[in-house]
Parts: structure tokens; C-alpha cells; sequence
């Protein structure tokens, strides 16, 4: 099995059969990390780098637990640690690192684009691991495993994602991978974070909580990012949290077998309530675990495959 | 009459739209002007070109050019520009203030005016600055400006936030016959907008440039023209908004004039692709309906002039993040070409092509050139309509290579461009 691609810099192009694989070798991967030892050499000779031009903890960990996992060499650069802060060109620090015959390039970046920039450089694998305010290709993908590991399928649901898509790689993935996989999605969150003719995205947009909440069999709550208060973009989040926020009142007014989802980190008490976090509707942390699995799925195979 | 130097262009079709020309004939030079103009002329001595299947055209002019000298002379430099220039067919280019230093004193502006005399290959008319430095405060010695040389005051790139300054400088500038040319962009709207904002910004997860930043701004600036009497000149239209704007001040009757650019009329955002720097400027590439506007605008003459905007950037500032890249590109080897696509569309006749890149923008600024007419200056560019070519950035005179056209296929281009008499531009005939 592989796929028919060198790199995942989105899901956007990304077919509904690429997408099932994926999900289907992520599903059969998952024992792996189950096991005492926790590793299998199928990546063994293969060379990782994670290139994280912007701080992350849950990605880069799960990436990295992933490359561990199948057994490759990982290398990790950070921002502060590598030539950036000297001033080097992103096109002159891939250069350098191809140099060094990597099999795979992870990649965060905090603009958008910017894998796609390397990519047009540098002939390695590339992972998108998100850009800028553009896709989040494999937290897109790690919330379809978890979507359809809870329901049993994708098609024909309902997905509602509310908070702040304008500035939301994880919204851009999950819609396009959701329309993809035939759910409809449905956005909502202040209009000053809803990005200009959202609709295009393929979405329609709710006009309240209580309707965004209200026949979502998914409901994926995102992160609040407090410097967007310094841009204006709403009053306090005294008042996002009352307006925006998930409660246990708006989950009484929901489907019985209603799941939330965040891709974290949380804000607890904006954007979700405590009790929702920790309540029985959440599934985050079976999102934080189907992340190291759908990462060795894609790492095998777009780079595994061939020696499997 | 005839001598040494004298050039006699045989059998083309001599289009001139200031003057209603648009005839077979033939057109001699002599002494750096226009000997005379029709019919079948002879002249002993004179170097003979065929002309026959093209078209003989007043020399093309474009308001508004980046020649990146003084201060960025890896980019582009007054003679690699104006060899760009003559290349693409024109023979005169207004360049813009943003130098450095920047071009907002006469010390500035006849360094520039020397360069060009020397090394020059198209007649230079430079833009002074309507603040010193581009600082958005105070007002340049404008008078100076005009005397040494300068044909128009701008800040273009860094519009006049203040509107108490911009009515200051353009009831300055009238005083001495200088047009204020504006760049209309309201800064705070635009804020961090690295591309049209619109469902491909919204794809792309880039930052957006409302339209309506535009428009706001030329509002702001069609309105101080109200207020003073200036003379006024838009430049780089992008959106439908905008043309709105200027035809109702026309109607107005306000002294306004407006350019637009060739990528204006023939791209749009989804154009930019999957983050393509080179179809990054600013104004950036607008929606399909808007290009629609601007192209209907230009040939019902709303929009009065086509200029390229040429901007060159090196790879410095185009190899990197589309938010990190540099906005412009160059225009002035493909702008020629690409308008012959309008032609070939019927969106504009050829004599209104001509008339959009020759006669009005001399008649914006008020500069010399821009027909075909006995006595005039000879400043002629004969262009191959169907005579399809491929955009090579590497074979460009410009030293930048940042155009959005490379590998297009443009229907035909200037073969020979005279400048004052002198062939400035000759196409190698293929074989």
C-alpha cells in the first residue's frame, strides 16, 4: 500500500479513497503503540527531520513518537535552534538539510504556504505539520479516524466547528476533508472570525449556538488564540465565553450521542466548560492518541512502502 | 532634407489615433523628429525599413515604472530599465520617487535625468516625491521639483495617510502645473493584506486586501480633487468599485485621469495559485467580475491609460513565504503583448490600444510624443500584431525576472522601436 503522492502539504486535492487509506492503515497501526515495546522497524534507515519553525508541543511529540514508533531517525530543528535566527532564507535552510539526504521533511511553518514553497525546492517527502492559517493536513486527518471511530462513518453527518475559523489551519483541514468524505459541515463563531465568503470553503453558517449545537453529530470546538483580542477581533473573553463558549446547556439541547472534539490546547472555561472537557461527550484525548497513529500511517506511507 | 541618420519606415500601416490616421504608408525621420507623415515618400540617404504588415505606431509611453535607481541597482538600473523599456516598444517611462535616496529633491532628480541622458535607451521623466522621504509629513520642494525636471508629485506605495496633507500638496502642486498622481489605498483597511481578499484568500489562508481599500481611498482622493481643483491621476485601478468612483467624478467634471495595469485586465486571484510570488503586487490581482469592470472601463475610456506598474524584484525578495515576498512585477517587455490579447479577444480595438499606451497618457501628464504628426518629436514603435511569441524571463533586458507571464504565448510585440530618432530596439528577425 502506498499513496500516489510525495507530499501532503493539505487535504485539499486529497480524494476520498487516499483518505480511507490512510484511515484504514492509521486503524491498523494503533496496536503498535499498545504493545510493551512499541516499535516496529519498518522505517528502520529512513531519516525523519521535524522542522518547527513555530513552537508546538502536541504535534511535534506526536510526530516524533510516530518516526520513533516505525523505527526511523529523527532529527528536530526549532526556530531558536537553527540558522533562521541568522538570518538564512527557509529556500537556503531546506537546501542545507537536503544536503544531508533526509527521506522526510516535517514541516511548521508560521505562514501559509511555506511547505509549499519548499516543496517546489527541495525533491524529499514533505508533511505539512500546519502553515500558517492555511491546513493542518494531519489533524484534519487524526479528527476523520476519531470522527469515524465514534460514529462508524463519515458520510452523511453532521459536523458543526465553531470559534475562530478565519485563523484555523484545524478548520480548513477538517472542512475540506469532511466535505471530502461527504459530512456536511456547518461553522460558527463571531463574525469577525469567520473568514470573507466562508461559504466558499463549502460550509454553511449557523446564527446561534443553540443552532450550530442542535443536530451536530460532531461538534469540534476550536482554540481561542488570546492575542486575536489584541487585534480586536472580539470585545473580551468574558463575553466569548458566554456567547461562543460550549456548555452543558447547549449539549442538553443536542443529539444524545452528540461527541466534542478540540484539537487543543484548551482554554478551559472559554471556549469549552470544564464539565464538557472532562464530561462523557469528549473525545479528545482519543484524538491526541489516533494522532500518533494516523502519523505513522502517513510516514509509512509516503515513505515506507517500498521497503515494507 | 535627407542625410546621415535619417530613417524611412516603408509601407506600414501608420496608426495614429490623436491624430485620425490610420493608413498604408510611409513615414521618414530625420534629425530626431517626424519628417513627414504618408503617403509614398522618398528620401536619398535615408535607412529604409520595410514595413509591410505592420503597424507604425506613435511611441509608447507608460506613466508609471520603477527604475529602482539610485539604491537598488541590483534590481534594475536606468539602463537596464529603459532598455526593458525600448524593448517592449516604449520610448518613454515616468519613473517613480520610491528610490534611494528618495527622488524628493532636484539633486535627486537630475542625477537621475543625467543617467538617463547618458545610458538611457527611452526618454525618462521622473515622478518627485509629495513628501520628503515618503514620510507622509511636510511637503517636498515641489517647485524645485518641477524645474529640474519632474513632470508629477507622488508618494506611490506610501499613500498620504493625512488628508489635511494630501489637500496641502495637491493645492501646492497646481500652483506649478503639477499633476498629484495617487497610489489610493487605505492602510488601515489593507492592514496586513498580502493578497485580494476573497474566497481564494480565504483557500489560501492568506491575509486579505478588501477591495473596498481601494475604493475608500480614490473616494478620499476624487474628493480632495473636488476640493481643490487639482489635477489628479489615479494610478494601477484594480476593481469595479473604483471605476465607479472615477466615472462619476468625470462626470463630475473633475480634472481626473486613471490608469490601469496589463495584469489587471488579463489575471485574477485565483491566479495566484498555490502562493505563486510573482502575481503578488499591490494592488493585488482582484476577482473575475472585477477584472470585467476594469477591462469594460478601459475601452469605454473611464479608465483613461494603461501603464505597467513595472516593479522589478530579485530573487531576494520573490523566492520566499508569500507573506514574506515583496508586492510589484515587471511589465514593460510583456505589456505590449499581453494587450494584443485584448485585441484578439475584441475587448479593445488596436487603435484604442494604441491610443490607451500613447496619446493619453502624454496628454495625462502633458508630455511631448504620443502621435504620428510632422515636426513632432520621433519617437515611433512598430509593432508585429500576429506574430505569437513565448514569455523567456531569462532573455528579458529588464535585470529582474518577477512577471507573472512567464511561459505565456502573447499574440505579437514591437519590432523596432525609435526613440528621437534613434533605434533604440531592433527584434532580431527569426529565422
Amino acid at each position: 500500500m502506498s499513496l500516489a503522492r510525495r507530499h501532503l502539504l493539505g487535504l485539499e486535492g486529497v480524494s476520498a479513497q487516499e483518505i480511507t487509506t490512510i484511515l484504514d492503515t492509521a486503524e491498523s497501526l494503533k496496536e503498535i503503540s499498545a504493545r510493551p515495546i512499541k516499535k516496529v522497524p519498518t522505517l528502520r534507515g529512513k531519516t525523519v527531520v521535524h522542522f518547527f519553525y513555530e513552537p508546538s508541543t502536541r504535534t511535534r511529540t506526536s510526530f516524533e513518537l510516530a518516526a520513533k514508533r516505525l523505527s526511523a531517525d529523527t532529527v528536530s530543528l526549532s526556530a531558536s535552534t537553527s540558522s533562521l535566527t541568522k538570518g538564512e532564507t527557509l529556500i537556503d535552510t531546506a537546501k542545507n538539510l537536503q544536503a544531508m539526504s533526509p527521506d522526510l521533511i516535517v514541516m511548521r511553518h508560521s505562514m501559509s504556504g511555506a511547505p509549499h514553497l519548499l516543496a517546489r525546492h527541495i525533491p524529499c517527502s514533505i508533511i505539512n505539520a500546519g502553515d500558517g492559517t492555511h491546513e493542518h493536513p494531519s489533524q484534519g486527518l487524526l479528527d476523520l479516524l476519531t470522527i469515524r471511530q465514534t460514529k462508524g462513518r463519515l458520510d452523511g453527518l453532521k459536523v458543526s466547528i465553531i470559534g475562530d475559523i478565519t485563523h484555523s489551519r484545524v478548520a480548513r483541514s477538517d472542512i475540506i476533508g469532511l466535505n471530502t468524505m461527504g459530512s456536511a459541515v456547518t461553522v460558527y463563531g463571531p463574525n469577525t472570525l469567520l473568514p470573507p465568503q466562508v461559504e466558499s470553503l463549502g460550509v454553511s453558517v449557523a446564527g446561534s449556538m443553540t443552532e450550530a449545537v442542535a443536530q451536530a453529530d460532531v461538534v469540534i470546538m476550536l482554540r481561542v488564540q488570546k492575542e486575536r483580542l489584541s487585534d480586536v477581533l472580539f470585545p473580551s473573553l468574558r463575553e466569548y465565553a458566554q456567547r461562543f463558549g460550549l456548555g452543558l446547556k447547549h449539549l442538553a439541547q443536542a443529539k444524545p450521542d452528540v461527541v466534542v472534539m478540540h484539537p487543543g490546547p484548551i482554554n478551559r472555561g472559554v471556549e469549552l466548560s470544564p464539565e464538557v472537557a472532562d464530561g462523557p461527550c469528549s473525545v479528545i484525548l482519543d484524538q491526541v492518541a489516533n494522532g500518533v497513529a494516523v502519523r505513522m500511517a502517513l510516514l509509512y506511507l509516503l515513505i515506507g512502502s517500498e521497503a515494507a | 532634407m535627407s542625410g546621415q541618420g535619417d530613417i524611412l519606415l516603408k509601407g506600414g500601416r501608420l496608426l495614429c489615433p490623436a491624430t485620425g490616421r490610420d493608413e498604408t504608408g510611409d513615414l521618414l525621420i530625420s534629425g530626431g523628429r517626424i519628417a513627414a507623415v504618408g503617403g509614398e515618400l522618398a528620401a536619398e540617404g535615408a535607412q529604409a525599413i520595410p514595413c509591410a504588415g505592420l503597424v507604425v505606431a506613435p511611441g509608447l509611453i507608460d506613466l508609471h515604472v520603477h527604475l529602482r535607481e539610485p539604491g537598488h541597482e541590483y534590481k534594475e538600473t536606468i539602463a537596464s530599465g529603459t532598455a526593458a523599456a525600448a524593448a517592449g516598444g516604449f520610448t518613454a517611462v515616468c519613473c517613480m520617487p520610491n528610490t534611494k535616496p528618495v527622488n524628493d529633491c532636484r539633486a535627486v532628480t537630475e542625477m537621475i535625468l543625467e543617467r538617463a541622458a547618458k545610458k538611457g535607451s527611452a526618454r525618462v521623466y521622473p515622478v518627485g516625491a509629495i513628501t520628503p522621504g515618503l514620510q507622509g509629513q511636510g511637503l517636498t520642494e515641489m517647485a524645485e521639483l518641477a524645474e529640474a525636471g519632474c513632470v508629477a508629485v507622488s508618494d506611490d506605495g506610501r499613500p498620504v495617510p493625512n488628508a489635511r496633507l494630501l489637500r496641502r500638496a495637491m493645492e501646492y502642486a497646481t500652483g506649478f502645473g503639477l499633476p498629484v498622481v495617487c497610489h489610493s489605498e487605505e492602510l488601515s483597511l489593507s492592514a496586513a493584506g498580502v493578497m485580494h481578499e476573497g474566497p481564494t484568500s480565504t483557500r489560501l489562508g492568506l491575509a486579505g486586501i478588501p477591495a473596498q481599500a481601494e475604493v475608500i481611498a480614490i473616494e478620499r482622493d476624487l474628493a480632495l480633487a473636488s476640493l481643490t481643483g487639482a489635477r489628479v491621476h489615479i494610478a494601477h485601478v484594480s476593481c469595479a468599485g473604483s471605476v465607479a468612483a472615477i466615472a462619476r467624478a468625470k462626470d463630475a467634471g473633475l480634472k481626473v485621469s486613471a490608469e490601469t495595469a496589463p495584469h489587471y485586465l488579463t489575471l485574477c486571484d485565483q491566479d495566484v495559485g498555490e502562493y505563486d510570488t510573482h502575481r503578488k503586487m499591490n494592488p493585488p490581482l482582484r476577482s473575475a467580475a472585477d477584472r470585467q469592470a476594469v477591462r469594460r472601463a478601459l475601452a469605454q475610456g473611464v479608465l483613461d491609460a494603461v501603464a505597467t506598474d513595472h516593479a522589478p524584484h530579485s530573487v531576494l525578495e520573490k523566492e520566499l513565504e508569500f507573506d514574506q515576498a515583496s508586492f510589484g512585477v515587471v511589465g514593460l517587455e510583456t505589456a505590449l503583448g499581453v494587450m494584443l490579447e485584448l485585441v484578439a479577444e475584441s475587448v479593445l480595438t488596436l487603435p484604442q490600444l494604441i491610443e490607451r499606451m500613447s496619446a493619453a497618457p502624454a496628454a495625462i501628464l502633458g508630455l511631448p510624443g504620443g502621435r504620428l504628426a510632422a515636426g513632432g518629436p520621433a519617437d515611433v514603435t512598430v509593432i508585429a500584431t500576429d506574430s505569437p511569441w513565448v514569455v523567456e524571463p531569462g532573455k528579458f533586458k529588464s535585470l529582474s525576472a518577477n512577471t507573472p507571464f512567464a511561459g505565456r504565448s502573447l499574440p505579437g510585440r514591437a519590432v523596432l522601436t525609435i526613440c528621437g530618432g534613434r533605434i533604440t530596439h531592433r527584434l532580431a528577425q527569426e529565422g
